[in-house]
């Protein structure tokens, strides 16, 4: 089955996705995690209408990314596994 | 027992933190700077049991790295300041990331209490907990409380004494990260302890260790000893081949492992989660289309709250200072010329009340802004203007300031604080000058009616406004290219669920803010008041033609013998080219101090009084006196020139540094030179 690797921008609402990995510097990844986006959760896209803000929730809560954020994070579907 | 504590207390951000340490510390609180850097360090005291404690707020964190200094600061203090206990407020309606810091402050052996906050909401959502089992899952003791409602006060005091009787230990409970990385971080454990002996003595070895492996740029930077920094290379070499990611990914992800096994052991859940309020609310207000109609509508209800509700303390804090005034003045005899009487009246009197006028707008706009952050709609209003302000190269939240400025730059500077990353933060106080505030509003009123026609006066006034934010977004773009140079901040911002804040909170909120401002500002604007006071009293014109002139002459004379009248005389070449005489130069020098003094002086200048009519007298003048294009340009010079002594003051206190607030003033006063030279030159070729 296709791995199916996107970012998370292209993601509409109401989808589930599984986070593979975020492509960012130490830092930002540090404050992602942080805040819950380690590879492996589960993310759910709350709002993706441009010119609005695209909100998604991850574990339990709210988070608002930039675009050009939504567009590092790379996510997949959740029913493949990558073990 | 120890008689006197310090307790830290650390948390997420719109964790309720602040309202556990107002709980905590009721009005006895005061607000400071962690020295060297720009972040609020909040210190308050409580006494319990014939203890007595300090408590220290920490800036609310995510986690404890070294990538902002808010982070940098908590972890440093508990390090270094080794306080008694540590306090971690846990958002327990939203346990599993808010746990995240607490592995953290864990590993740090910092003796630690955990508050589960707003349980109330976690009730609500149909949550239960094991505490018992889940106190002994984590090591900590956990007490379950309601911020805002201040229950559970009891308990925590309770706790935070117990733990500071137990003392630090020297192993504590730790967190497994798995057998690889268990053997490494031995492996480097063994290094450091016997290499970086200095460095043990204070950081405890295993959570170097951790964090070398993590590659945290500040602990890296302090280790010294070259078998260390090798066996670090070598250990994280090892773990990306074993596990294809950076072993700081490897080690997030088992502190959620840890946390989310020992929580589904002791959190059931018995409601199902449906749509929250919050959602419901949120679809309206981050609605594509309804998103800025509402945002905009709010922050006109925040600028006429703040303007026109504070007009009436703000006359009444006008007429008490007048009464002061006239008071003082009569214990002196009638007419007297005591310089003391005119230091007190004139300088003191009038300056430091220049100042405290401002504070029901502060204290109003605080409210305001207190009342948007606790709702949680700050959040949501940032997001709404950051597509805008990123076209800039600012932050969306530095919309709130710039909207603010248009009433006063001084209170607009002191919102910036709700701009977390430095650089936005300096850049959105460095050019906040130029949203043209309700000072020079005084003199456009006075010039646009002398010198344009009826049909012209609306579009001239809106021309001088938007040049100021023409001019302001090029600034910025320049200064992002230059000074500021470097990628905007990514937006990441965590949505809090909306709250009903209390009224106390938001009480404190604003009460302190009003404080800290009246003490910093107010001593240095006394200060700056006496001396523009000597400057336009001294030197006094000899008696014998005072006593010739009459009155209005008299203050002319005064002015023109005094030293900013032979200033203003003596800068009169400089200003020429911009179509000014001595006379302007004269009222742009003393409204340096305030823009609202530019008129009064003209009035002086011209000899006219004070009253209504006699403006329109002062126009009259004006009108026979000077070009529309001078007047264009003494409102244009005003507009750019740096408002006033007060912003300059607010900016040192709010950028921690003189440099900057010179900085601005220099940079204002030369661009308000140059622009103003341009369009006189120019125009002088057309009009």
């Amino acid at each position: 089955m296709e791995i199916n690797n996107r970012p998370l921008s292209v993601v509409k609402a109401g989808e589930k996705v599984r986070l593979v990995y975020v492509d960012a510097g130490h830092g930002l990844r540090g404050r992602l995690m942080a805040l819950g986006l380690v590879p492996g959760t589960i993310l759910t896209i709350i709002n993706n209408d441009q010119p609005g803000p695209f909100v998604i929730s991850v574990k339990n809560t709210k988070v608002m990314l930039g675009r050009g954020m939504a567009n590092k994070i790379i996510v997949s579907n959740i029913a493949v596994k990558n073990e | 027992m120890e008689n006197k504590i310090i307790v830290a207390i650390a948390g997420n951000p719109n964790s309720g933190k602040t309202s556990i340490f107002n709980m905590l510390t009721g009005a006895r609180q005061h607000v400071a700077n962690y020295p060297g850097v720009t972040v609020e360090k909040k210190e308050g005291f409580g006494k319990y049991k014939g203890c007595e404690i300090t408590f220290v707020d920490l800036p609310g964190t995510y986690s404890l790295t070294a990538y902002s200094v808010e982070e940098l600061v908590a972890r440093n203090f508990i390090i270094d300041e080794r306080p008694d206990v540590v306090v971690d407020i846990v958002d327990a309606s939203n346990i599993e990331r808010n746990l995240y810091l607490a592995t953290q402050l864990i590993e740090m052996n910092a003796p630690l209490v955990l508050a589960f906050n707003m349980s109330d909401i976690a009730e609500q959502k149909g949550l239960t907990f094991d505490i018992e089992q889940l106190s002994k899952l984590l090591g900590t003791t956990i007490v379950q409380t309601v911020g805002n409602k201040a229950k559970g006060k009891e308990q925590l005091l309770e706790a935070i004494i117990k733990t500071a009787e137990q003392g630090r230990e020297k192993r504590v409970h730790k967190i497994h990260y798995g057998t690889e990385i268990e053997d490494e971080l031995a492996g480097i454990e063994e290094a450091v302890e016997e290499g970086e002996k200095e460095l043990t003595a204070k950081y405890p070895a295993r959570w170097v260790a951790v964090k070398l492996l993590e590659q945290d740029s500040e602990v890296t930077s302090k280790i010294k000893n070259n078998s260390v920094i090798e066996a670090v290379a070598k250990s994280i070499e090892h773990l990306k081949n074993i596990f294809r990611d950076e072993p700081e990914i490897v080690i997030a992800d088992r502190r959620y492992g840890f946390i989310s096994g020992a929580c589904q052991e002791t959190i059931k859940s018995t409601v199902e989660l449906r749509h929250s309020t919050s959602d419901l609310v949120d679809s309206v207000v981050i609605n594509r289309i309804l998103g800025l109609p509402i945002f905009l509508l709010l922050m006109f209800l925040t600028f006429f709250l703040t303007f026109k509700l504070g007009k009436f303390p703000m006359l009444a804090l006008e007429f008490l200072f007048e009464k002061l005034s006239i008071t003082v003045a009569g214990f002196f005899p009638q007419g007297s010329e005591s310089w003391l009487k005119s230091l007190l009246v004139d300088g003191v009197i009038s300056g430091v009340g220049g100042v405290v006028v401002f504070l029901p707008n502060i204290l109003l706009l605080f409210l305001a802004i207190a009342f948007l952050e606790d709702t949680g709609y700050m959040a949501r209003a940032a997001f709404v203007m950051d597509r805008l302000m990123h076209k800039i190269g600012l932050h969306g939240k530095s919309f709130i300031p710039m909207l603010i400025g248009f009433g006063c730059s001084v209170p607009a500077i002191m919102a910036t604080r709700i701009l977390e990353n430095r650089r936005n933060r300096l850049t959105t106080i460095l050019v906040l000058p130029l949203f043209s505030c309700g000072a020079r509003l005084t003199i456009y009123a006075l010039f646009i009616p002398a010198f344009f026609p009826e049909k012209w006066q609306g579009p001239v006034l809106w021309l001088i406004y938007l040049i100021g934010i023409a001019l302001a977004v090029i600034c910025v773009k320049l200064l992002r290219l230059t000074v500021f140079k470097g990628e905007t901040t990514p937006f990441v911002m965590e949505l809090p669920p909306y709250r009903v804040p209390t009224f106390k909170s938001i009480a404190i909120h604003m009460w302190q803010r009003g404080w800290l401002f009246l003490k910093k500002a107010g001593t240095i604007i006394l200060i700056i008041s006496i001396i523009l006071w000597a400057a336009m009293s001294f030197p006094k014109p000899d008696q014998k033609s005072l006593e010739d002139a009459g009155t209005e002459r008299a203050q002319q004379l005064k002015l023109e013998t005094s030293i900013i009248g032979r200033v203003g005389k003596a800068i009169e070449p400089a200003i020429k080219p911009l179509g000014f005489d001595w006379k302007i130069g004269t009222a742009l020098i003393g409204a340096t101090a305030a823009k609202e003094v530019f008129v009064s002086q003209l009035s002086i200048i011209y000899s006219v009084g004070e009253s209504e009519k006699s403006r329109h007298t002062l126009r009259e003048k004006l009108q026979a006196n000077y070009t529309p294009l001078t007047a264009f340009c003494v409102m244009l010079f005003c507009l750019i020139s740096t408002p006033c002594i007060a912003t300059t003051i607010i900016t040192k206190q709010e950028t921690g540094s003189w440099f900057w607030a010179l900085f601005q003033f220099a940079a204002l006063t030369i661009m308000a030179y140059v622009i103003t030279l341009i369009v006189y030159q120019l125009g002088s070729l057309f009009f």
